[in-house]
């Protein structure tokens, strides 16, 4: 596929950045402000609520890491304006100053000294105008080199290493050199082939930086195990689609970046890229928790690739997904957006699969919803270092 | 007819791409990276997407996949059989 003068149709934002979703988000701030979320949500068609359990009594790292996913969430171009709301007034106006600096529309209420049902009505009369507003809106044709990429596997098994993360792979190579913005991550998963993604890096500096976080996340590994972690990573379910060891899974793991990206840069965990190039973020391999974090760096489109079939969307994340699998592509077909099982039948190429890829991606960017999409697939997880004060 | 996918030369492991396979099966293999072929009769009933050992195997030994060190083995594995939890383990963790 030719890609020098490849286009694709997003919302231009007024930071300049592309989205290709138009979603009006309700941002609660903490578990308290689910339920006002959710009832603004519902009373405004079009508008979108993303629950999660957190953001109470959480302190330093952790604290900082909430924020930053949640004011990263906000700022992402799929996202056309905001609602947010907080138990309390400082953090609310806290996480709308930090969406705010996208120059995107932001209004925030705090429940205290309101109670709900004061704070949904003025919450709802601002997501009613911000609906409007954002409807009104018009896609602009955009060139690929706008387009920001991540990718994530789930319920992996063997296939996925020798025929859905290769087609990932095969789509990244092909992107990279058109200056698209791509992620992945997935630290504890690339145990027993982490020599080869440092070998990737594009200096000692980004090779020490990629080090640094890899060996920070098995510290964390040795402290907590209690086993061989044959129980957790690889799960149960990769166990059960013929994967046996970390060091296996992690082989297939990294066949998504290709064999000719360089890992450009690193990332902490929801921080944003400040330029074009692969980045390598330090996430956990948790699906939903992982996607979540992209979302929240600015990506726009996902790559999933899955064996055994993972079901993951994301509120404001397309999730494309992709099997080799030939007895999920059968049971689970509703969940199947790329079906490259013909790559383990050699009746495809692995350059023909990257294409179909690559294909489905400018359908999606252009308004095309996934299969995710199409199920009402949210999962919308944060990511926590450690307990609450 | 593909039974079995093999990532590259010098892999100890295959996993096999169709489903019911059963022991004592004649199954065809594909060497992905070098596109070549391979034979090997299956010793035991392997599902979808699991691995079947391409040569023998004792406790001690390291299985080779991708080219690269994917654990040690733990009991006696026969070529063709399946190999898996049971008689393959990580170095790591």
């Amino acid at each position: 596929m030719d890609l020098t003068k490849a286009s694709f149709w997003g919302y231009q934002r007024e930071n300049g950045r592309i989205g290709v979703r138009n979603h009006v988000l309700i941002l609660p701030v903490d578990d308290l402000s689910n339920a006002a979320a959710e009832a603004v949500a519902h009373n405004i068609k079009g508008a979108i609520a993303i629950p999660h359990p957190y953001g109470r009594l959480q302190f330093g790292a952790d604290l900082d890491l909430h924020f930053r996913t949640l004011i990263g969430t906000g700022c992402n171009p799929n996202v056309a304006a905001v609602v947010v709301i907080c138990i309390e007034d400082g953090w609310a106006k806290k996480v709308a100053d930090g969406i705010s600096a996208t120059g995107k529309p932001v209004s925030w209420f705090g429940i205290e000294q309101h109670g709900d049902h004061d704070t949904i009505l003025r919450a709802s009369k601002a997501a009613r105008e911000y609906v409007q507003w954002a409807s009104e809106l018009r896609r602009v044709e955009r060139p690929l080199k706008d387009l920001w990429v991540s990718t994530k596997c789930g319920e992996s098994d063997t296939t996925s290493g020798c025929g859905a993360n290769p087609t990932v792979g095969n789509a990244f190579d092909k992107l990279y050199p058109h200056q698209v913005t791509l992620a992945f991550g997935e630290t504890t998963e690339l145990t027993g082939g982490e020599h080869l993604v440092a070998a990737r890096c594009r200096n000692d500096e980004v090779r020490k930086k990629f080090q640094f976080m890899f060996d920070r996340y098995q510290a964390i590994i040795d402290k907590h195990k209690t086993s061989d972690l044959s129980d957790s990573q690889p799960t149960k379910g990769n166990i059960a689609g013929g994967l046996t060891t970390i060091e296996e899974k992690a082989l297939g793991n990294i066949q998504k970046i290709g064999r000719k990206c360089i890992v450009d840069g690193v990332l902490d965990k929801a921080e944003v890229p400040t330029g074009p190039g692969l980045w390598f973020m330090d996430s956990s391999s948790a699906a939903a928790e992982m996607v979540t974090l992209c979302a929240a760096s600015g990506y726009t489109v996902h790559f999933f690739p899955t064996g055994q079939g993972n079901v993951i969307g994301n509120p404001i994340l397309p999730v494309i997904k992709l099997c080799a699998n030939p007895r999920t592509v059968r049971t689970m077909s509703e969940h199947v957006d790329v079906d490259v099982s013909g790559l383990l039948r050699k009746e495809m190429t692995p350059d023909q699969a990257g294409d179909q890829l690559l294909e489905c991606m400018f359908r999606t960017a252009n308004g095309r919803l996934t299969a995710a999409e199409a199920l009402g697939h949210r999962e919308f997880v944060l990511t926590r270092l450690y307990e609450s004060a | 007819m593909i039974h079995f996918v093999v990532h590259e030369e010098g892999d100890g492991v295959g996993v096999v791409v169709v489903e019911g396979v059963k022991a004592g099966q004649e199954l065809i293999g594909w060497i992905m990276e070098d596109d070549k072929e391979l034979r090997i009769a299956a010793k035991s009933d392997i599902p979808i997407g699991h691995k079947l050992a391409l040569k023998d195997y004792q406790p001690g030994d390291t299985v080779i996949k991708y080219g690269v060190d994917i654990g040690k083995v733990v009991a006696p594995i026969a070529r063709g059989e399946h190999t898996h939890v049971q008689n393959l383990k990580t170095k790591r963790w």
